[in-house]
């Protein structure tokens, strides 16, 4: 046995004028950093093991623990950064992939942050949401092109639609890659709120059979938990083609997570691997994608929009043009932020391309095409509060997902280490130690408490602006300017720059 | 009455209960840290976490509406206060016998040997308010109701 070149990440301080030795910390750490050491009896903490996820520092009844990033510092270098200088020596160790969960933690621009909301002075009024009635409820779904009115009444038939309370939905996260208990508290909250939870691709397990009418239902490339109560219980169906985090990946659930549950959900064998394929094997051109689409709908007599999800990449715009074509109802378009359960490091690290960027290019084309009113754009991968969902719709989505707020609400304290199973929030894991620490109650309460403030926050700013629907304000790119931003990006975004 | 009800399900084990009854019963009721750095002499906890593998759940004193301790007390310490429905221990009057120890079916009277040998058990926190315990579970593991959060067969403790 060699030795090994790995260092701490991080430093748990231990203040012991606070600590009362109650051992919580001790009990609550999956990664068995805290010890009570019988000899000099008090807790020891094991750095080396730490993930600074913060359970114990939270749990922590007199607050008396601190956990900050390891001071050790290497040798001084423009261009060899300790994560790089790290991750060579852990390669050299294991001779394997580097996995990562959770978005990329690159420190490439935030656009959004680049993005400046206009608001109303003088020349026209602003609106107070708290006097006057502010209309944001969001329609998902083809619509015509024309109407046709008879008698007063509309006699044109319109396409399924999805109709959401407020424009954000929580994006799909599978049922094997999350607790059960993390599955019911989105299911719940979404009922609650008004608006709908995806299953990903992990089936839908029987205890959230009776929430259909708030869950879309999705259809990957592993084709797991696919059945046809399945498709009839959603209220939708997504087509998953790519994910923001591993744009080109396909998904690996260990076999260690399929346990009796996950099994009978997905469908395969206790214990074996879910293997996910990087693509469809029956979707090798924009007409096989189509033909799933109709597939799908036929399957469900037409009732339920179809979703088509991709990753943002270089050609996205082009590749959404097709998929309006091959007869979707929603493109769903998740940026190179977005979350996973696990990702190869480097793809989650430098794959893809911003969802700022992707949205404005999308909508511009389908635009340029005279099909925008074909789809409609949800978008996911980066949506952190509600000025980035006013910035999004502003730019052209029609509401958005999300997937690591929708966690944060429940704990997630973006450690990281979802792929590890160890999850000390109960999210990212199925032990059952660690899933019964996630009440769903609790739960469900959090992240729809999240999205009621989102919806306050947005009727606010919309307030301000003086438009009183947020339909008004879909696509409205003269209610955004851009700082610091080059004349290609504000080209490409299609806003013009603050001051003018 | 109000009693104090445990969801095995959502508890986790962290016996923050345990160290939040402690508290409840020392000389310092707002401060943890004097509590424990203080009071070396610190009685058990009144409440216990029981644990094995993924299953945990925090048991204490159901205040039984016929209550065993009550009647199998051989000095008339243990007592079922006949208008709150709490059944306490006289401490002046308890002679550590264990006879209560024995008799509850439930296993929640506690062997307080810290100064003088006496029985010790949930008062429900002198029923103010909310018990600590139940204040301070992480999760909502632990209610303070008058129904159980389940069906159950058991009724006041009988």
């Amino acid at each position: 046995m060699a030795l090994s070149y790995a260092v701490p990440n991080f430093l748990i301080e231990r203040d012991e004028s606070r600590c009362i030795d109650c051992q919580v910390c001790v009990r609550q750490c999956a990664n068995e950093v805290h010890k009570f050491d019988e000899d000099d009896e008090k807790i020891v903490s094991d750095t080396m093991k730490c993930v600074n996820c913060h359970r114990c520092v939270v749990l922590c009844p007199t607050k008396a623990l601190t956990v900050r990033e390891f001071p050790l510092e290497f040798k001084k270098n423009g261009h060899w950064k300790s994560d790089d200088i790290k991750s060579i020596y852990i390669q050299a160790e294991t001779g394997g992939v580097l996995l990562a969960g959770m978005g990329n933690d690159k420190p490439y621009p935030i656009y959004w942050d680049k993005m400046l909301i206009n608001a109303s002075q003088v020349t026209n009024p602003s609106i107070d949401p708290l006097r006057e009635p502010m209309e944001i409820k969001t329609f998902l779904g083809r619509k015509p092109a024309s109407l046709e009115i008879e008698n007063g009444k509309l006699k044109t038939k319109l396409p399924p639609q999805l109709e959401l309370e407020v424009p954000v939905m929580f994006s799909a996260m599978s049922f094997g890659s999350i607790s059960l208990n993390a599955h019911k508290s989105l299911a719940r909250a979404a009922r609650e709120v008004g608006t709908f939870f995806n299953t990903g691709e992990g089936g839908l397990h029987r205890d959230l059979a009776d929430f259909g009418d708030n869950c879309i239902v999705q259809v990957a490339s592993g084709r797991f938990g696919v059945h046809q109560e399945y498709l009839d219980a959603g209220s939708a169906i997504e087509i998953k083609i790519g994910q923001g985090a591993k744009p080109g990946i396909g998904g690996h659930l260990p076999g260690e997570k399929v346990g009796p549950e996950v099994s009978q959900t997905r469908m395969i064998p206790e214990g074996s691997d879910a293997i996910s394929p990087a693509p469809h094997h029956d979707i090798y051109s924009i007409e096989d994608l189509r033909q799933l689409i109709y597939s799908l709908k036929e399957a469900t007599n037409y009732k339920k929009p179809v979703f088509v999800k991709i990753a943002a990449v270089h050609n996205v715009a082009a590749i959404a043009s097709g998929i309006a074509r091959a007869g979707a109802d929603v493109i769903a378009i998740d940026g190179f932020r977005g979350g996973t359960g696990a990702a190869p490091l480097r793809t989650r690290d430098s794959v893809g391309i911003p969802i700022e960027f992707a949205l404005a290019a999308v909508d511009t084309r389908l635009r340029q095409e005279g099909i925008r009113n074909q789809v409609s754009l949800v978008i996911g991968g980066s949506i952190r509060n509600s000025s980035d969902i006013v910035k999004a719709v502003a730019l052209g989505a029609d509401a958005v997902y999300i997937g690591t707020a929708a966690l944060m609400a429940l704990g997630c304290h973006l450690c990281q280490k979802c792929y590890t199973g160890k999850c000390n929030w109960g999210i990212a894991t199925q032990d059952p130690r660690l899933v019964k620490r996630l009440n769903p109650e609790i739960g469900a309460r959090r992240a729809a408490n999240l999205l009621k403030a989102w919806k306050h926050e947005i009727k606010e700013l919309l307030g301000g602006m003086g438009i009183n629907a947020l339909e008004s304000l879909r696509g409205n790119r003269l209610m955004l300017r851009g700082i610091d931003l080059t004349e290609k990006e504000l080209e490409i975004l299609g806003i013009k720059a603050a001051g003018e | 009455m109000k009693r104090v009800y445990a969801k095995e399900e959502y508890c986790i084990g962290c016996r923050l209960c345990e160290i939040y009854c402690i508290l409840s019963h020392s000389e310092y009721k707002n401060d943890l840290i004097k509590a424990f750095k203080k009071s070396l002499q610190r009685p058990p906890a009144r409440i216990q976490v029981e644990e094995e593998g993924a299953l945990s759940f925090a048991l204490q004193c159901r205040h039984c509406d016929e209550a065993y301790c009550v009647k199998s007390c051989i000095t008339g310490a243990m007592q079922k206060d006949p208008e709150t429905g709490v059944v306490f221990n006289e401490k002046e009057r308890c002679v550590g016998c264990w006879t209560c120890i024995a008799a509850c079916p439930y296993g929640a009277i506690i062997k307080d040997e810290t100064s003088k040998k006496i029985a010790s058990k949930c008062d429900l926190c002198g029923q103010n308010e909310t018990p600590y315990c139940v204040q301070n579970c992480p999760n909502g593991a632990l209610i303070f109701s008058e129904e159980p959060p389940y069906k159950t067969s058991v009724k006041g403790g009988e």
